[in-house]
């Protein structure tokens, strides 16, 4: 008797602390913000300087893809005979299955040339078996919307400019060390 | 003959021989955690046998990662214990360290550490919720779940992904936390905190609950290690075994942490060890937070094509369920030759026949319940 009255305030007392801060979301209508981290869907990215995709078509991705969801083939580059683009290869045809896709990120980490990224992508159901098969166009649509979204920059011209500040920081603290070592040695 | 007007049974009836009934339970049964599938005999409302039928989910994850590179086997390990990810991610990534020699760097055990351990929070507080269900009480399933929910959302900052996170690399992890994280988790802890205590509050000494699972389902220590028990399974059965502490890996010798152990080894006893589990992980972050060193987070070696020395190795950790071991044989390739997993919940599971036999049928989703499997290791 005296459990059950206990129960009961138990009860009473998680419904009124549940009154106060819901915590669902409705989510279609109001959707869940994903982290900066978040891996959706894969995507190609755009280079803006040369207006071209960053892709050579070098099929790294492809052959560490656990699922064998893409495909692709290269070409040669029409820009860099006109000298306007260091690549001299180009991405021809691009496809990745996003049904057979399981977002793991490998593709993203094998990628010598920036060229793709796991965009926030993760609403794209369609109702046709296949109908996530998507082509060239259509993935560096999804990229070029992610690197908008999220002003992205490459991770090797980041990664640069993070070991250039570093080395400006050593040499810095090596010319300070210098001033003091001979400071030392004078007296 | 007078006729009986009672309507119930006459004694010719009753002297009657017993019949058995067959009554299929799953594999689309909600109680059965994932797609399980019994077939039990039962004499009125006890069950007299039991046939479990696994396989539902087979996919071949072990046939698979012989045709997967090293690296790309971390997928299918995610996979495999869906609901520990990081845990079994962490044994396979030390299997083959220990095949390649490969020393991990400081940051990142701890960082494997605390993943891990809030990982093993999220698993538990899972179980709590189905517990719950499974004894017939919704409440604590949702309190469960927001807990579970706001530790996934940290999931999501660290690795990009809420379950199948692919963040443990060979000699790592992928990548360092955000920047963030400091912040995050000293938000996350307390609420977590809060959340564990709640479910312990309305769940543990609720004198329904009690009754739906104090001696039910018991087993003796004798029998659940000759069943190969593991983890709160074993523990609640008075074991005091944990690979944590019996063959310390990675920086876990440095925490202080106990193990809890139960008394009778019924299922209420196997819910108590859990939740107190829970407290002791939450007592390992916090240390793990104190001490974790700054410095690189992925081995140098660990970046390269990975192609471990022939050879073999048998690894062991615990995971939320058990003890999960890995059996890796390479030949010297960039595939393994063959690898053999030890899944926690297929060696609990076992005993399934032996701890329902003359219990109600009303309980048999309780004691399977407390067994805490999942499906995708016990199939594989
Ligand atoms: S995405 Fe990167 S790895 Fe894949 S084909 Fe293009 S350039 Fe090569
Ligand atoms: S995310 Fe993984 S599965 Fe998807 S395309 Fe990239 S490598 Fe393949």
């Amino acid at each position: 008797m005296l459990n059950s009255v206990k129960g009961m305030m138990l009860t009473l007392a998680s419904t009124f602390q549940g009154l106060k801060k819901p915590v669902t979301r409705e989510y279609p209508k109001q959707p869940t913000p994903v982290q900066p981290r978040f891996m959706g869907f894969p995507a190609l990215t755009w280079d803006n300087d040369v207006d071209e995709p960053f892709c050579t078509g070098c099929m790294v991705c492809i052959r560490n893809c656990p699922t064998q969801c893409m495909s692709a083939s290269m070409m040669d580059n029409p820009l860099n005979e006109e000298g306007k683009s260091h690549r001299r290869k180009i991405v021809d045809y691009f496809e990745i299955n996003l049904n057979r896709c399981i977002l793991c990120g490998i593709c993203v980490e094998v990628c010598n040339f920036d060229a793709i990224v796991m965009s926030h992508e993760h609403e794209m159901s369609t109702y046709e078996r296949n109908g996530d098969r998507v082509d060239l166009p259509a993935l560096l649509d999804i990229g070029k919307k992610y690197q908008r979204e999220t002003a992205w920059i490459p991770p090797t011209v980041l990664a640069k400019a993070k070991k250039e500040a570093e080395d400006a920081a050593r040499a810095a603290a090596a010319e300070n060390a210098e001033p003091a070592a001979a400071a030392q040695e004078a007296d | 003959m007078a006729e009986d007007r009672t309507g119930l049974a006459t004694q010719a009836q009753m002297n009657a021989e017993p019949v058995e009934m067959l009554l299929n339970m799953g594999p689309q049964h909600p109680s059965t955690h994932g797609v399980f599938r019994m077939v039990l005999w039962v004499d009125g409302e006890k069950i007299v046998d039991v046939e479990p039928h696994i396989g539902y989910l087979h996919r071949g994850s072990e046939k698979l990662c012989e045709g997967e590179q090293y690296h790309q086997i971390i997928t299918l390990f995610d996979r495999m214990d869906y609901v520990a990810n990081f845990n079994n991610e962490l044994v396979y990534c030390q299997a083959v360290e220990k095949l390649m020699g490969l020393a991990v760097p400081e940051r990142a055990e701890y960082v494997r550490v605390i993943l891990c351990e809030l990982n093993r929070i999220a698993s538990h507080l899972l179980y709590v919720g189905t517990i719950g269900l499974d004894a017939g009480a919704m409440t604590p399933t949702m309190f469960a779940f927001r807990g579970r929910e706001r530790i996934q959302s940290l999931f999501e900052a660290i690795s990009g992904a809420r379950m199948m996170h692919n963040y443990f690399r060979i000699g790592g992890v992928k990548e360092d936390l955000p920047d963030n994280f400091e912040q995050l988790i000293a938000e996350l802890l307390p609420l977590l905190k809060e959340d564990v205590e709640e479910s312990d509050r309305i769940l543990t000494f609720n004198e329904i609950f009690l009754t739906r699972l104090k001696d039910v389902g018991s087993i003796s220590a004798e029998e659940a290690i000759d069943f190969g028990f593991t983890g709160p399974c074993l523990r609640g059965c008075g074991v005091e075994y944990d690979v944590r502490k019996a063959q310390p890996y990675s920086v876990y010798d440095r925490f202080d942490f106990d193990i809890p152990v139960g008394l009778d080894g019924d299922c209420w006893d196997r819910h108590w060890v859990r939740v107190q589990e829970m407290y002791e992980s939450l007592k390992i972050i916090e240390q793990a937070l104190e001490q974790i060193p700054e410095g690189e987070v992925v081995s140098s070696l660990g970046r390269r094509l990975i192609r471990p020395p022939a050879g073999e190795v048998y690894v062991r950790a615990e995971n939320p369920r058990g003890e999960i071991a890995v059996h890796l044989v390479s030949n010297g390739t960039d595939r393994p030759y063959r690898l053999k997993v030890r899944p926690p919940s297929f060696c609990n599971l076992s005993a399934i026949k032996r701890l329902l036999y003359e219990s109600w049928i009303a309980d048999s989703v309780v004691i399977l319940g407390s067994l805490d499997i999942v499906l995708g290791e016990v199939d594989r």
